[in-house]
């Protein structure tokens, strides 16, 4: 009994003393000591993330997560995760930045700290670019095509003038070849979507009319990181100034970053 | 437990859906009658070459689905220039697979009708079309009455697949009902009760029109 009182009791010790180190370190110093850096990246995800035809993860935060290894001045470890295990890949310490398409919200930002947005990823109503309209109201009169029952459907319903015809479709494809063949020429959908068409089709690309929702993707990093949140954050402003991350933008979403992003 | 006061407010939703059904169940009845017993009449006494058409047309119809159908008319045509409402899309798609359902149907009406009969209108001096609403038509088609009935009643039941394209009909009612407030059972169970008060309605009216149209017998 004597012997496990003191064994739990030293346990206890060198636990405590995990902690204290922990609580002290700095992920971005040990970062620049180990001169690696180790980004969790989705590979089910794509245009953010996924595994190309050479057996290589790619996408847009795999991009982002090159491009920030690079101005670090460091070697990137790129860490394939799920959405469901990215944060506890963070919590544990396994890596130092989730750059994983992850959006904020209040549950999140208890657990771990995001930088500023990195890139857009919103719902929207989309269109060609022979319709001009830039606002919700402009909808008036207009028919617009919508999955039936998706968030985008219940935010039109809340938001969109009474006038609006919303054409309700079965789901995201039937509305997309609704799109296609030209029996709506207004959709509203993700920008993930409207990446897709883009893809498709490029002769009728939807243009971005405006925003219903705003969720963009934030970098994920452990809860108290200052000088990394700093760091992150200051490479991300240079990034928007200089116009590579419109440039990550237009090769993977098809779209220019959407106006006053970051701001 | 069950809560139907939940479709309480969506009430309106439900009666427009259903007049839209209604709406396009009574056209499309009418004009897929009207069609399916001129392509009959054609096939059966018409010339080779119509004959053949006809057939091309009952043939494809019938051994395709009919939500392809409706996706070609719909999403297809638009390539060719030619872009529907969805509401036209859907009246020309029912009006057409029941035009070529009733086709057949009516087709063994028309041949049940013994030839010595024809003949004898010739003999008496009926012109042919004479003799086709005179003679052949009544007693033809009071043959195939159930048959037709129960097509046409198909066809109702079969719009539900309109509501993919957008048409806001019964089906689209409940669909959207259900996205809203994920009552599936309580929606759907009313608007299965709502199709078979339709199904109910739509044999009465068909066999009071039968009373009115085969009283030959009773009077002769």
């Amino acid at each position: 009994m004597k012997k496990l009182t003191k064994l739990l009791s030293r346990t206890l010790i060198i636990a405590a003393g995990f902690s204290a180190l922990n609580a002290t370190a700095d992920v971005l110093q040990d970062i620049t000591d180990r001169k690696l850096i180790r980004i969790a990246v989705p590979q089910d995800f794509p245009p953010f993330g996924s595994i190309g035809t050479d057996l290589k993860p790619q996408g847009i935060d795999i991009d982002m997560a090159n491009y920030i290894a690079k101005e670090m001045g460091v070697e990137v470890e790129i860490v394939p995760v799920t959405s469901a295990n990215r944060i506890p890949y963070l919590q544990t310490k396994k890596v130092d930045l989730v750059i994983s398409s992850l959006g904020k919200n209040p549950e999140r930002e208890k657990a771990i700290d995001f930088s500023t947005p990195y890139a857009p990823f919103f719902l929207g109503v989309f269109g060609s670019n022979d319709v001009s309209i830039n606002k919700i109201q402009d909808l008036a009169g207009k028919t617009v095509g919508v999955t039936r029952g998706s968030v985008e459907d219940l935010e039109l319903e809340k938001h969109a003038p009474k006038s609006v015809n919303v054409r309700r479709f079965e789901d995201n494809n039937t509305t997309l070849t609704a799109y296609l063949s030209g029996q709506v020429n207004l959709i509203a959908t993700g920008n993930l979507v409207a990446t897709e068409i883009a893809n498709r089709q490029p002769q009728r690309a939807p243009e971005s009319k405006f925003m219903l929702k705003d969720s963009p993707c934030y970098v994920g990093m452990a809860k108290g990181e200052v000088a990394l949140q700093a760091k992150v954050n200051e490479l991300i402003k240079k990034a928007l100034a200089n116009g590579e991350l419109n440039n990550i933008s237009m090769k993977w979403l098809k779209a220019p970053l959407p106006t006053g992003f970051g701001a | 437990m069950l809560y139907f006061s939940d479709l309480l407010q969506y009430s309106d939703v439900f009666f427009s859906g259903l007049m839209t059904t209604v709406e396009l169940t009574v056209l499309t009845t009418i004009l897929g009658v009207a069609l399916g017993t001129a392509c009959a009449t054609t096939r059966q006494y018409g010339n080779k070459a119509s004959q053949r058409a006809v057939t091309v047309y009952v043939e494809l119809i019938r051994n395709t689905p009919f939500i392809v159908q409706l996706f070609f008319i719909f999403f297809g045509l638009p390539a060719l220039g030619m872009r529907l409402s969805p509401w036209e899309a859907s009246m020309i798609a029912l009006t057409i697979n029941l035009g070529a359902y009733s086709t057949e149907i009516i087709r063994a009406g028309l041949g049940s009708i013994s030839k010595g009969q024809i003949e004898a209108a010739k003999v008496l001096g009926l012109t042919f079309r004479q003799t086709l609403t005179r003679v052949i038509f009544v007693p033809a088609f009071e043959k195939i009455y159930p048959a037709l009935t129960s097509q046409c009643i198909i066809v109702m039941l079969g719009s539900a697949v309109i509501s993919q394209i957008s048409v806001e009909d019964l089906t689209y009612a409940a669909n959207l009902v259900q996205s809203r407030n994920f009552r599936a059972f309580e929606s759907y169970l009313v608007t299965a009760l709502l199709y078979l008060g339709l199904s109910i309605l739509l044999r009465f009216a068909f066999n009071t029109l039968g009373k009115h149209l085969f009283t030959y017998r009773a009077t002769r």
